[in-house]
Formats: structure tokens, C-alpha cells, sequence
């Protein structure tokens, strides 16, 4: 991996250097079309596919079978008793199945519990039944959104103080809302049902996208503060820079934090089927992805530009690159 | 001796966290002997099967529960449950009428208990009191029990009564009834429930008397908070005497004044006020003063806990209908134990990755980011361990999602450390020095990202429900243990580490190795400097490419004779 530390040096030289901070209309650009697809993106589907803890509805679920247990029986026995309901049957933890169906009356339930039993020859303490009222969902929800607020306005509040500008918390938050909606949008799109476990992803991003920005623009302060400033580049190229100097950083870190979750989606997608776990890695896979983009690609070159408007820097600015135009000529010369 | 000093302090670190491991192991060894501690961490019922709670309102005749008073009734048992000390609980409505609690494992008297306690809280006056039994003792000492009621008695009152303590309330078949009236019979089968606007007959929790009690003066929705203390005099000594402490709101302090004021002038039982919880009396205090602040103070004969008991009460017995429970089962541990297996074996997966890539990318540095993570995993299975004991917190499969992708956050502190020593190497400086100024910049980052993340964690565990407050806990314990592990065991072992010949002589394998991360320049070098092109090219090979990179990029922003600077580079 010595080419892969080499390029450590030279961004951290600056020998080599992604071009981050200057094509803000590219990455701008980008953005916008994720967010684009992760609002339409759903819609398409026909909308979130939302569990039924956010619907509301009756759940069976039948343990202890054969490896192989035909999902269609369940099927074939919820509609000989309620031919009106369409069952939804998944796999769980490979000897378990899931039957979900629209609220059912207690009789229907008796009846259907019963009969799941009967049909796939286990006894009947091997099928639990329960009906789960839609409150939980919106519950939750609430709940989360006012976390999510009050957390926002937290976060920006301890951004503005630790690094003296209110203007990295704003780019940090743009950053994050601009995760929040795609990690939910790609959720959406990939169809898997929307169940607690996803949201608990979801808030988790909450934590890791402010963290990884909170990373990147503590060096990006540094560069640009005090004894760590380069009198010799604007503003723009300071920011971009300190970027490129994290870059390593920040490959490695997404790297690192994706392997555990990702590892965690394969286990949950291939051998338990439907469950928290591939709920919650799923959400959580995507968002770390976005969210170490978002932090490069977004919170940087928004926060460059913003700050570059202010008069002071302007001015300074202008110098600097009348010198760099003059030096580059005397080194032609 | 400035050499040694950083490793002393690194010894010292390291015998801080031994210290700090021994102290955790020896908490929880002193729980496993003494107090009903365990090795391992209780699990939640989506891991281990559980037991799930149907309630049911009990309602008077004619009246029906509104979706507002089921979801405060929800809030309220949740709160309930909570404050037993079970967590990952989910607390959910059914139909129209139901509430569903799920519970972890088998929930002791206590907790079944206190949910099934939850009926409604109401003050009333006391109007009469007398022995708990119907009989009366004649002179020849024989008793007789009293005839039941004559149902062909007066319902209504005979003279309307002015307020709630007036005993005009007592119509002569309410009186007949309260004489008729056996609380052994009563018993714990039947729970009274009386109209709010009519008089109660009851008993206390433990039989030992009985009361007549007027209408609901104020009801247990007004109490805003209560809570247990030692009375304490004017000047602040404790009096040793345990005392029960209710705040109103504006509405039940107004009230309860009027109550007060009333009650403050009446003599016998008619001066006490009786607080009744699930049609049952928890307590009856006379009314000493009036109370206009709506702050009354409960004393006499408590003790710690039955003032705490009471005081529970109060707080969480304000529930607006009562409920029963309608049906209780466990569900099987069949699918608990299979994610539980999954869940650790996509955590061994993810570690080992993490571990490799982190040998590939750091080489033997890579084996410190591997020491450390053991080091976190054995804290904070310690702290887990811990909270399951004695906060009753329960590990459930999105409690192990968080502890997984704690790998990644925890990992992160070591790659940003390590990355800025090796932007210190890359400076010029020596490995020792490297690793104190990347660890004074390093800590910096570390602490203020955690800040963020540990915001986050406490944010969801304050305002979160359920199992997202379980995942919230993960999360900002394993922020907490990340910063002692990277204070206490990476920092030191670079120190410790740094004195090596094997890492201070940047072995090509050590991760450290300063020719390989570019630096040539012994000393301070900065780029500070103007761009002077110096063209001694062996010396300065990696700057010197810098300094003109850049001026080409600074050349192409300033969009100027791009061309010319491209010619003069190469020509150099």
C-alpha cells in the first residue's frame, strides 16, 4: 500500500490536489440530483413502503421450522380463513416465518393461529400472535422529529462556539439535511420496508455526519487561523488544502466504519432475511457513504464560498493572487 | 530527563486504566456475589423472548375511552414502566381500547405490579370512617353481622349538600351501604369505581379501616410532580422524618387551596382528605393548614421507602381511566436466540475486517488500533454488563447494531491520531516529538467530534421511545469509552511505543516510517516561505514538487498565462 501513503504525502503536500473547493457548481450540481432522485425516487415506487408498525395490523409469526419451509403455505391458509386479506409472508432467521396481515378481529386471529399451526405441524405455542396498533409509528415519529430539532439546534449552537463562526455549523448542517433526505430517499428506493430499526439508521446518521464534517472543518480551521494560516494562498485554496490533507482520513474512516455495517447488512440480508438488522444497516450503510461524500464534497466548498464573500477575506484574497500571478511569472521569467 | 518523562506519564496512564478495568470488574464481581449482578448482560425480549401485557380500561357503565386519553394513558404506564427500571419496552395501543406492554424476560411482582396499578388518583374528603368490618359487637360480646342494604332506601340526598365535605352527601342507602360494607369481602376482586361526582365507600390497602368519602375534589391529573425527603427544618437540619412532597399545577393548586381551606376548619375524620389510588385509600392525611401554593408536604410514620412508594404514586397515578390486565403471555425465545447468534457473528466479521484493513493501511501501528479496540470492547462489555444490573438496561438487537458500528467511530479516533503523527513526521519532526504535537492536535478533533456524537446520543436517549433509547445508550457510552481508551491505552502505547528502535528508527513496517511518508527535511519546515523555486531537487524532492503544483493551480484560478507556468515548471 506504499502508493496509497504516497498519495497520503501528496495531498498533504499539496504535490497532488483534488480541485474540491472552486467547482462548487459540479458538486452543487450533483447534490441537487440525488436529492431530486431521492424525492422522486419514492414517489415513483408509490411511496415508502412503511412497516407494520407504522400501519398498524396483525403479525404471526411460526418458529422452530424445516430450513426449507414453503412461504406459500402460510399464504394459502391466511386466505382459506380471511379470503379478503393478502398476507405478507417473509423468512426469519432462517427457521421462523413472518405473516403480516391487515387488523384482524380476535376470532380471525384464533382461527388463523390455529390453522398455521395445524398446516406447518408445529404446536401451537410455536405461533405467536399479535395485533400492533398504529400509534407506535407515529409515535415514534414525533418523537423523532422533535429529537431531530432539538438536536440541530444543539449541534449548531456547540459548532458556533467551538469554532467561532457560525458559518461552518450552517454548512455542517446544510450537509446533514442534505444526508438525512438521501439516506431515507435510497431507503426508499430500494423498496425494504420502513420499520423502526430504519429509523434508528436514520437518526444515527444524526451523530455521524455532524461528526465526520466536525472532523474535516477542525482541520480546516486550523489551516485557516492563526500561526496555521499560509499567507501565500486564498482563502479557497487554504480550505482546499486542509481537505485534501484529510482525504486519507476520510477514505480510511468511511472504509473502517462502512466494513462493520456492511458486514451486518450481508449477515441480516442473506441469513435472518426481514429483520432490525438489515433494516438499521441498510440506512446506516447508505448514510455513512453520503455522509463522508456530503462532508468532502458539500459542507467544505459551501462553507470556502461563504466565507469568501466577506469583505476582509475578499481583500485578502486579491492580494494573494496578484502575488501568485507575479510569482508564477518570475519563475517563468 | 525530558525523554523519559512522556513515557512515565504514559505508565501512568496505562496503570489509570488498569486500575479504572480492575474497579469496573471488581463493581460487578461485587454485583454477581451480593446483589443479583451476572457475567453477561440481560437481553431484550427481541433476543431472549419476553413477555407481552394486554390491558383493558375499566371503565363505569356508559362511559368510553377517547384516543387522547389512550395515548396519555400510554405515556403514562410507559413512564411507569421506565421509572421500574425496564428498559427496551414498548408500549402500544390496540383497537380502540387496548394497551399492549411488552416486557423482557419475566417482569418481577413489583413491576406486573405497578402496571396493573394504574388506575386513576383522585383526593376526596373523608366524610366518615369507621373498623373494617360490617359486624357490630354487641354487649355479650357476640357479633352480629350488620343486614345488607335495603335497596328500597333513598338514593337521592334529602337536603342538597353544599360542598364535597357536606354530609348531607350521605343518603340513607349510601349509609346503610357503608354500614353493610366488609372490606375482607371487598378484598382485591372487585375495585371500586364511583362516578367522580358521587360519594365512595372503600377501605384502605390494608384493611384496617374503612371510609365514606365525598366526591373527587381533585383529581390526580392535576399533580405536576412528587417526590420523597427528609423534612427538614427552617434552618435547613434535617428532622430525620421522611416526608411526601406534591407539586400541583396552577389548576389543582387553586383547587386543592379551596379543599384545604375548608377541610383546616372541621373537626374529627372530616378534617382528613383522602388520596385514593385504583378505588383503594393509599393514604388519608388530616389537614393541618391551607395549603394556598399548592406545595403540600405528606408526614407521619413514613418510612424511606414508603414515602418513596407514595410518592410514586402520586407522580405516576394519574392515569385519566383504569386499567386491567386483559391477557399476559410470553413469547417464545426461539427467533431471540437466532439474531442474538447472527448479530455477534456479523460483529466478528466486521471486527476482523476492520482489523485487517487496518494491518494493511497501518502495518504494525495497525496492531495498536487492534489493542485498542479489545481494550473498548472489554470496558464497555464491563459498562453494559453494569447498567443491565443495576439500571435494569437490556441488550436488544439494535443495541448490538449500535455497539457494531461503534467499531467504526472508535476506529476513527485511532486513524485520526495516527494520521496526524504522521502529518508531524511528514514536518521533519522525530518520531517522539511527532507523536506529542499529532496528539495535542489529535485530542482536539477527537473531543469535539465526540461532543457532537455523544449530543446526538443523549438527544435520541432523552426524547427517543422504546428500543431507540436503548441504541441512543449504546452509542453514547461507547463515545465515553472511546475517549478513555484513546487517552489511556493509544496515547501512552504510542509513547511507550516511540522509545522502540523499531518505531522511533521508522522501520519500514512500523507505519511510521519517515521516508516513506515523504519527509526529508530534518527541522521546522513550513510553507510559510514564499514560493522560491530552490532547484536543489534531491534535497527537497516532495516540497518543491508542492510548490509548483500549486503555483500551477494558483496560476489556473487566477486564470492567467496558464500556459507559460506549465513550460516554466517542466523547465526548471
Amino acid at each position: 500500500m506504499a502508493s496509497f501513503s504516497n498519495f497520503g504525502n501528496d495531498l498533504y503536500t499539496g504535490a497532488r490536489s483534488v480541485r474540491i473547493v472552486g467547482r462548487q457548481r459540479l458538486w452543487y450540481s450533483i447534490s441537487a440530483i440525488l436529492i431530486l432522485i431521492s424525492v422522486v425516487g419514492p414517489i415513483m415506487r408509490g411511496g415508502f413502503n412503511f412497516g407494520i408498525e407504522f400501519s398498524g395490523g396483525s403479525e404471526f409469526t411460526v418458529s422452530s421450522l424445516a430450513a426449507n419451509a414453503d412461504e406459500s403455505i402460510a399464504t394459502a391458509t391466511v386466505e382459506a380463513i380471511v379470503p379478503s386479506v393478502i398476507p405478507k409472508v417473509s423468512k426469519l432467521g432462517g427457521t421462523s416465518i413472518r405473516v403480516q396481515t391487515t387488523q384482524l378481529t380476535d376470532v380471525q386471529t384464533r382461527d388463523i393461529r390455529n390453522a398455521l399451526a395445524a398446516d406447518y405441524n408445529v404446536g401451537t405455542d410455536q405461533v405467536t400472535a399479535s395485533f400492533i396498533g398504529a400509534t407506535w409509528g407515529q409515535d415514534i415519529t414525533s418523537q423523532a422529529i422533535r429529537g431531530l430539532i432539538v438536536f440541530l439546534i444543539l449541534a449548531a449552537l456547540v459548532m458556533t462556539i467551538y469554532f467561532r463562526t457560525w458559518k461552518m455549523s450552517v454548512a455542517a448542517i446544510v450537509a446533514l439535511l442534505h444526508d438525512l433526505i438521501i439516506t431515507a430517499g435510497i431507503y426508499g428506493i430500494s423498496g425494504f420496508e420502513v420499520t423502526p430499526g430504519a429509523v434508528i439508521g436514520l437518526l444515527t446518521i444524526l451523530g455521524y455526519s455532524l461528526y465526520d464534517t466536525v472532523v474535516v472543518f477542525d482541520k480546516v480551521r486550523e489551516n485557516t487561523r492563526g500561526s496555521g494560516r499560509d499567507l501565500s494562498r486564498t482563502f479557497g485554496q487554504q480550505v482546499n488544502l486542509a481537505v485534501n490533507q484529510t482525504l486519507v482520513r476520510s477514505i480510511n474512516t468511511s472504509v473502517v466504519a462502512a466494513l462493520p455495517v456492511a458486514s451486518i447488512l450481508f449477515i441480516g440480508a442473506v441469513v435472518l432475511g426481514a429483520g432490525t438488522l438489515r433494516d438499521i444497516s441498510l440506512s446506516l450503510l447508505i448514510g455513512i457513504i453520503v455522509g463522508t461524500y456530503s462532508t468532502i464534497f458539500l459542507a467544505t466548498p459551501l462553507y470556502a464560498q461563504m466565507r469568501s464573500s466577506e469583505p476582509e477575506i475578499r481583500k485578502a484574497d486579491k492580494k494573494v493572487l496578484a502575488a501568485q500571478v507575479k510569482a508564477a511569472e518570475s519563475v517563468s521569467a | 530527563m525530558s525523554k523519559s518523562r512522556p513515557v512515565n506519564k504514559a505508565w501512568k496512564s496505562l496503570a489509570w486504566l488498569l486500575v479504572l478495568v480492575a474497579g469496573l470488574v471488581a463493581v460487578n464481581g461485587a454485583g454477581v456475589v451480593f446483589g443479583g449482578g451476572s457475567w453477561t448482560p440481560k437481553l431484550a425480549l427481541d433476543l431472549q423472548g419476553g413477555t407481552q401485557i394486554v390491558l383493558a380500561p375499566k371503565l363505569e357503565s356508559g362511559q368510553s375511552v377517547t384516543p387522547e386519553q389512550l395515548t396519555q394513558a400510554v405515556s403514562i404506564i410507559r413512564q411507569r414502566v421506565d421509572a421500574a427500571g425496564v428498559s427496551e419496552s414498548e408500549i402500544n395501543t390496540q383497537g380502540a381500547n387496548n394497551i399492549v406492554v411488552s416486557i423482557p424476560g419475566q417482569p418481577d411482582d413489583a413491576t406486573l405490579a405497578r402496571i396493573q396499578a394504574s388506575a386513576k388518583l383522585e383526593f376526596r374528603p373523608v366524610l366518615v370512617t369507621s373498623a373494617p368490618s360490617s359486624a357490630t359487637v354487641g354487649a355479650d360480646g357476640v357479633s352480629t353481622p350488620a343486614p345488607t342494604a335495603d335497596p328500597s332506601l333513598s338514593t337521592v340526598p334529602a337536603v342538597a349538600p353544599s360542598n364535597a365535605s357536606d354530609l348531607n352527601n350521605i343518603t340513607p342507602a349510601l349509609q346503610a351501604q357503608f354500614i353493610a360494607y366488609d372490606c375482607a369481602a371487598e378484598s382485591t376482586a372487585a375495585t371500586n369505581v364511583a362516578p367522580t361526582n358521587l360519594p365512595l365507600i372503600t377501605c384502605d390497602l390494608t384493611n384496617t379501616a374503612k371510609f365514606l368519602l365525598g366526591p373527587v375534589e381533585v383529581s390526580g391529573s392535576e399533580i405536576s410532580d412528587a417526590t420523597s425527603s427528609l423534612v427538614t427544618t427552617q434552618s435547613g437540619a434535617s428532622t430525620g422524618q421522611w416526608a411526601v412532597n406534591i407539586i400541583f399545577n396552577d389548576a389543582g393548586s387553586s383547587q386543592f387551596a379551596d379543599v384545604t381551606t375548608r377541610l383546616f376548619g372541621m373537626k374529627g375524620a372530616q378534617n382528613q382528605f383522602a388520596i385514593v389510588l385504583d378505588g383503594r385509600v393509599i393514604s388519608a392525611p388530616s389537614t393541618n393548614a391551607v395549603i394556598t401554593d399548592g406545595k403540600p408536604q405528606i408526614t407521619g410514620g413514613f418510612t424511606q421507602a414508603s414515602a418513596k412508594v407514595l410518592a410514586d404514586q402520586l407522580k405516576y397515578g394519574a392515569l385519566p381511566i383504569g386499567f386491567e390486565v386483559q391477557s399476559s403471555d410470553t413469547i417464545s425465545a426461539t427467533l431471540g436466540s437466532t439474531q442474538l447468534a447472527n448479530g455477534i457473528l456479523a460483529g466478528l466479521i466486521g471486527l476482523i475486517l476492520v482489523v485487517v484493513y487496518s494491518l494493511i493501511q497501518y502495518r504494525v501501528l495497525g496492531l495498536v488500533t487492534v489493542f485498542s479496540l479489545g481494550v473498548a470492547a472489554v470496558i464497555t462489555y464491563l459498562l453494559v454488563t453494569i447498567l443491565s444490573w443495576r439500571e435494569g438496561y437490556r441488550l436488544s438487537l439494535a443495541g448490538v447494531a449500535g455497539l457494531i458500528v461503534a467499531i467504526g467511530i472508535t476506529a476513527d479516533s485511532f486513524i485520526v491520531y495516527f494520521e496526524r503523527i504522521r502529518d508531524e513526521l511528514r514536518e521533519g519532526r522525530g518520531l517522539e516529538s511527532a507523536v506529542e504535537a499529532g496528539w495535542k492536535r489529535a485530542i482536539r478533533t477527537i473531543i469535539a467530534s465526540d461532543t457532537v456524537n455523544f449530543l446526538a446520543a443523549v438527544t435520541l436517549f432523552i426524547l427517543a421511545i422504546g428500543n431507540v433509547r436503548g441504541f441512543a445508550l449504546t452509542l453514547g457510552l461507547t463515545t465515553l469509552v472511546d475517549l478513555v481508551v484513546v487517552m489511556l491505552f493509544t496515547h501512552p502505547m504510542l509513547r511507550i511505543l516511540g522509545q522502540t528502535k523499531f518505531f522511533a528508527g521508522g522501520n519500514k513496517w512500523s507505519g511510521l516510517d519517515p521516508t516513506a511518508l515523504g519527509a526529508v527535511y530534518r527541522g521546522r519546515a513550513r510553507f510559510q516561505t514564499p514560493a522560491i523555486a530552490k532547484g536543489s531537487k534531491s534535497a527537497g524532492s516532495a516540497k518543491e514538487a508542492a510548490k509548483r503544483q500549486t503555483i500551477a493551480e494558483r496560476k489556473a484560478e487566477a486564470s492567467a498565462t496558464a500556459q507559460d507556468t506549465k513550460t516554466a515548471s517542466k523547465g526548471n
